[in-house]
């Protein structure tokens, strides 16, 4: 029991990393980009908040924990927008390949964060900010000393229960609000949308902008509260990035699904540690390295097996990928 | 007219009939110029070092020394071998993103059946398993998402994608198991040396490079000249007209992307018989990305690979010339990468569009 | 009269081509305008420029009297300009309701209910029916152009720009269509329909204009005008539709259709137990409302839809009995090729299918006969010929065999096409839509070709749109209707209006019976 507990606090966590992840590539998605860049804005996110904090709890004289939060959450969001920015404008005013934009996006990003990480790392070959890392990691005081319910529920930072707030808002958004049937449309059919009166150029910006806003708080996420407070130069969030793109496909581009998707990710993900002692056995390492692949495995399979079905509904939106030309003939 | 104040769009955008070769070539060459200028404000800001001696420097990294190029050929041909494998592919409108595990799985038959059998085969024999058993793995690595594809239409990009990351689960299980107690495997069969490529002008490596330059003019000659090649091409452009043709398309697809995953299994074979003698899950070192921009700028023509490659691996190691020269670190070497990708990206606009501005239309 | 929309001095250009060259014209308010032209005569991109489609790259557009810039199709809207377009722009996965909101500016809190109830009121007025929670990928044709009219009227549309709008519509859901125009007239709009249908634009329409390879030509009442002038307006010169029609000579059976199902992969019944004869030396017509299953038969013919159990197609290489029939059910277009089985298909959608577009007019010689000859090698000589000798028999125009093909005029493209397909001295030759979007010429050049098939001895089938062409050509016309048969008429003796009662799937004989009924 108490395994199975310790197994639900982390794998919370590890789903909400991918979780804003997802739901930034989600949003960007249904505009009909494909933004294979998510890593790098991760990355960008990720290093941007930390760095913040990191310089503000260094330099000022008094630091407050709420401005910390403030100032690199606005540095985050900012970053992320500026890598998004970039990949908006190569693939949707200049029309580049999605595909390759966004890859070349995720070795910017990962460059950045981690060329300027080294200066702040200063030859350790860890550093921390403290101060953030327990404003985000901060439990809902009195409910999480609930007991079990307290600990599974209610003991994590503000950012996992904002993760499941947004995935509703989002859901909301895309499907009662009229920006976000146009939106929608936008994904399906830009010349639809086009006809209609929308820009689509805008409702593209916008969303991948925002989308990779989104995106990038996971990285930050990461970063300040679940890897509590500590940046090394890592390809981990590269990774994570990449279960973000996953987890995208396993939701069928629904939010809702987000959110048990991510912690079923999580889940999966920690695995190895805790299955073979909730099961009473142990295991070597080496098959615990063949348990991390079981969450790529799962998309795959619900990759395989939405496309046999070919329910419309189910599908990536229509023009996902492409370019929308308006005059094209 | 001057009082009903018409407002035009103070641009428009117009797509080309076709650009003219000076017109491409202006528009390459104004994007690199571009990434140069940036990349230099890059250096010039983060450093405070002179661009020019800066750039001087980075030259160094792939013209310094005999020994120096010598390297960055090596690197050159681990990315464009890739970038051929990847070549049919795309010229068949098929998303590979999974380069990167086809190499790993490549790379890892080698490595396992090196550490193995090393011992118990001759050495000829022992080439010939390893070769036969990376190409069979990668071709299968590139078959898996092929047939679900040609099948059901499985999303093939987000398919191979996936597939990178069961094939370094795979990996990161079997250096785990070979390296035991030690806490990093170090390069394989140290004593014995089987199954390293042999010295062939000085250096092991000069194998890969002599392969890859065959596999370039072999890839671009079955792309153009042979019947498989011609398939290729009828099924990228529509598959309506493949089927309207007769071409077996389920078929052209499977055998295309099982000779995508081969090149790229391949290429893991190279690398580690002729370049690291080891296996890590960092094996293709991001290369099967990088790749992919290759193979897509050059429009499949392996030639234009390699210039592109060159261009890329010359960034690299100028980056990391850089880095040592003014104690920074090779992860200049991804945003100086990552800008001149931005640069040329965009220059394709200038390729495939043109942009008239308001007076232009008031001047007619 | 006050207008609606003036166009002066307009001109745009795609490329090389100039799709209008100086245009000037006016809409009246109120009217039912008639754009009459032939296919490719720039009516389309005309109104595009008007709707915000495309922008002009000369002139100017007045709308009531007020000179505008419409860049984009929201300017259009706000100038109360809606404009149902060939290719509906509904979004597939979303409801009637959703569509009808898309793109609503309002400061009014977003409500779809509000918005279903003005819609139903919309209908209510014109009589339209709809229902609007159906999915647009589960509507008929006819349902998402009502869709797309009430989407107008929505917006408050005062001009209603319709292009093409009969071209997927059954006469009777044209006559309904007109019955709405007409409503709508009544309402004070002004209602331009984009047409080349003589006897439409008779029916309809207040005034005619007419424009022929881009150019403005004229406009006339339509209560002065006749078929004859309008004609010779749309075209330049009085062409009389003088097909030649050979006499079938000595006919073979070539083709024994016999209980041919299909079933689509959305699981839609398209062809439902076709049985026919097709003869060498015949050209047999097929007709029907396009999307009723004619695409499907060609290409299950041409081994490109599975058949459904039950269902058989033997082709006859010599005459019957001479040789065992060879049964094509089953087999791919290769198969069948190498089986030596002769037949060619002329598929509707050139640069999609039947072509590859980037490749030139050499690559695409290869498509059908790249594999030949033993080794791993294309060889590129016997196509160039091929190619070389084409260009030259039917005047392909064109810079190089070498040049893509998707960058030629449609009519050549269509050339490049036919003449492969000849080229492979086929027995049966089966074509689609054949003169879709060709000037004049062009089409009478691919009629001849057609007719000397025909005198050679060739089955042809020739699947069309214009009835007109249909009873002057074939000699024989099966019509299909839902997927079926609904008649196999003799093309020399049908009456236009037989062939378009069995389009609607009308049996004859009821119809008959209903005529004594309320005539006695």
């Amino acid at each position: 029991m108490s395994n199975l507990i310790a197994w639900i606090i982390r794998a919370v966590p590890f789903g909400t990393i991918i979780m804003y992840g997802a739901m930034g590539e989600i949003l960007t998605e249904k505009s009909g980009n494909l933004n294979l860049g998510v890593p790098g804005i991760m990355y960008l996110g990720g290093f941007a908040g930390f760095a913040s904090a990191f310089y503000y709890e260094n330099n000022a004289a008094a630091p407050n924990a709420f401005v910390c939060v403030l100032l690199s959450f606005v540095c985050c969001v900012a970053a992320s927008m500026l890598g998004g920015l970039i990949y908006s404008f190569l693939t949707i005013t200049l029309r580049a390949n999605q595909n390759v934009t966004g890859l070349a996006l995720t070795t910017f990003g990962m460059g950045i964060a981690n060329f300027f990480g080294v200066f702040i790392l200063n030859g350790k070959s860890y550093t921390a900010a403290p101060l953030a890392n327990s404003a985000y990691a901060h439990k809902i005081p009195f409910l999480s000393g609930l007991g079990v319910v307290g600990q599974t529920v209610f003991g994590y930072g503000f950012l996992v229960y904002g993760a499941i707030v947004l995935a509703v808002a989002l859901h909301i958004f895309l499907n009662r609000t009229r920006a976000g049937l146009n939106l929608r449309a936008v994904g399906e059919n830009p010349a639809t949308a086009d006809a209609a009166g929308i820009s689509v150029t805008r409702y593209k910006y916008l969303a991948t902008c925002i989308g990779a806003g989104i995106s990038g708080i996971g990285g930050m996420y990461y970063v300040l509260d679940y890897n509590s407070g500590i940046w090394a130069t890592t390809g981990q969030i590269e990774a994570l990035g990449w279960l973000a793109v996953a987890l995208v496909i396993f939701t069928t581009w629904r939010p809702l699904n987000a959110i048990w998707g991510a912690y079923l990710f999580g889940m999966l993900y920690w695995l190895y540690q805790f299955l073979p002692s909730l099961l009473g056995f142990t295991v070597a390492s080496y098959v615990t390295d063949l348990i991390q692949m079981v969450p790529y495995v799962v998309t795959i399979v619900v990759l395989i097996i939405s496309s046999l079905h070919r329910k419309k509904e189910n599908q990536p939106p229509a023009h996902l990928g492409l370019a929308y030309f308006r005059e094209e003939r | 007219m001057s009082d009903t104040q018409i407002r035009e769009p103070l641009l428009r955008v117009v797509k080309r009939d076709q650009a003219a070769m000076r017109q491409k070539i202006a528009a390459r060459a104004g994007a690199i110029l571009l990434a140069l200028i940036l990349d230099a404000l890059f250096i010039f800001f983060v450093t405070g070092l002179n661009p020019f001696s800066v750039y001087g420097v980075m030259f160094q990294g792939t013209f310094g020394t005999k020994i120096r190029f010598s390297w960055a050929m090596r690197d050159l041909v681990s990315l464009l071998c890739i970038g051929i494998a990847l070549a049919p592919a795309f010229k068949m409108r098929f998303w590979n993103v999974g380069a990167e595990g086809q190499v790993l799985m490549g790379g890892l038959m080698t490595a396992l059946i090196m550490v193995y059998w090393g011992d118990k085969l001759p050495m000829p024999v022992l080439f010939l398993v390893m070769l036969f058993t990376s190409i069979a793995v990668g071709a299968v690595w590139g078959l898996i998402p092929a047939f679900f594809k040609a099948k059901w239409k499985t999303n093939e990009t987000l398919f191979t994608l996936m597939m990178n990351y069961v094939a370094t689960s795979f990996v990161a299980c079997a250096v785990n198991i070979m390296r035991g107690q030690a806490s990093s495997l170090g390069k394989l069969n140290m004593g014995s040396r089987a199954g390293w490529f042999p010295m062939v002008f000085g250096q092991r490596y000069n194998i890969n490079i002599i392969v890859v330059i065959l596999l370039t003019f072999a890839m671009y000659f079955y792309l153009k000249y042979t019947k498989h090649g011609y398939e290729i091409s009828v099924v990228g452009e529509s598959e309506n007209t493949a089927r309207y043709a007769g071409i077996n398309v389920t078929r052209v697809i499977l055998r295309t992307m099982a000779i995508s995953g081969a090149i790229s299994g391949l290429c893991g074979f190279l690398i580690v018989c002729g370049r690291d003698q080891t296996i890590s899950t960092t094996t293709a070192g991001g290369n099967g990305f990088t790749a992919i921009i290759v193979a897509w700028l050059a429009k499949f023509n392996t030639f234009y690979m390699a210039l592109i490659a060159f261009l890329l691996v010359f960034l690299q190691k100028g980056a990391a010339e850089i880095a040592s020269a003014y104690s920074l670190n090779d992860y200049a070497a991804s945003i100086i990468t990552g800008i001149i990708l931005f640069c040329i990206l965009g220059s394709e606009f200038f390729i495939n569009y043109k942009v008239i501005f308001r007076r232009e239309r008031r001047a007619k | 009269m006050e207008c609606a929309i003036q166009i002066k001095h307009v001109t745009k250009t795609f490329g090389a081509v100039a799709a209008n060259k100086d245009v000037t014209m006016d809409i009246y308010k109120g009217e039912i305008l008639a754009l009459l032209g032939e296919n490719g005569s720039g009516k389309t991109t005309l109104l595009n420029m008007i709707a915000g489609i495309y922008y002009p790259d000369e002139g100017e557009i007045l709308v009531n009297g007020r000179p505008v810039e419409i860049r984009s199709p929201k300017d259009a809207y706000d100038l109360k300009i809606g404009m149902i377009h060939q290719h509906f722009k509904l979004v597939d996965v979303f409801t009637a309701t959703e569509n009808i909101a898309l793109g609503l500016e309002s400061k009014e809190k977003f409500d779809l209910k509000q918005v279903r109830k003005r819609a139903e009121e919309i209908c209510k007025k014109y009589h339209f029916e709809m229902d609007f929670d159906q999915k647009v990928y589960a509507m008929s044709v006819s349902q998402k152009q009502t869709l797309e009219i009430i989407k107008a009227l929505f917006r408050g549309a005062d001009i209603l720009i319709l292009d093409e709008p009969t071209a997927v519509l059954t006469p009777q859901e044209t006559e309904k269509l007109f019955h709405v125009i007409r409503n709508m007239k009544a309402d004070g709009k002004s209602v331009v329909i984009i047409t080349h249908k003589l006897h439409e634009v008779l029916a309809i329409s207040d005034r005619v204009s007419i424009l022929r390879k881009g150019e403005y030509v004229g406009s006339v009442k339509t209560a002065e005008a006749d078929e004859g002038l309008l004609t010779e307006m749309m075209v330049g010169q009085r062409v009389a539709l003088n097909i030649e029609r050979p006499e079938p000579v000595n006919p073979v059976k070539r083709l024994e259709v016999r209980n041919i199902s299909v079933v689509s992969e959305e699981g839609v019944q398209v062809l439902a137990d076709i049985s026919f004869d097709v003869y060498g030396g015949e050209i047999l017509g097929i007709a029907g409302v396009s999307g009723n299953g004619q695409k499907e038969l060609l290409e299950a013919i041409a081994g490109l839809q599975p058949v459904a159990e039950g269902g058989s197609i033997k082709y006859y290489n010599g005459a019957e009995g001479s040789e065992p029939p060879m049964e094509v059910v089953g087999k791919n277009p290769r198969i069948i090729r190498n089986a030596g089985i002769h037949m060619s298909f002329v598929p509707e959608d050139r640069l999609g299918m039947g072509l590859v577009g980037s490749m030139g007019m050499t690559g695409n010689m290869m498509l059908k006969s790249y594999d030949r000859g033993r080794g791993f090698l294309t060889d590129r000589k016997k196509p160039q010929d091929l190619a070389e000798s084409i260009m030259k028999e039917l005047g392909v125009v064109t810079p190089g065999v070498n040049t893509p093909v998707s960058r030629l005029s449609g009519g050549n493209v269509q050339k490049v096409l036919v003449g492969r397909e000849i080229s492979e001295s086929p027995i049966v030759l089966m074509t689609a839509y054949a003169v879709r979007g060709l000037d004049i010429n062009t089409s009478y050049t691919i009629y001849d070709l057609l007719n000397r098939q025909k005198k050679k001895g060739v089955a042809v089938i020739y699947v069309g749109e214009d009835l007109d062409v249909l009873l002057e050509l074939c000699d024989r016309i099966l019509v299909l209707c839902g997927g079926r048969v609904s008649g196999i008429l003799d093309g020399r003796k049908a009456a236009k209006e037989e062939v378009g009662l069995l389009m609607t799937g009308r049996d004859l004989s009821l119809r008959r019976q209903n005529l004594q009924s309320t005539g006695g």
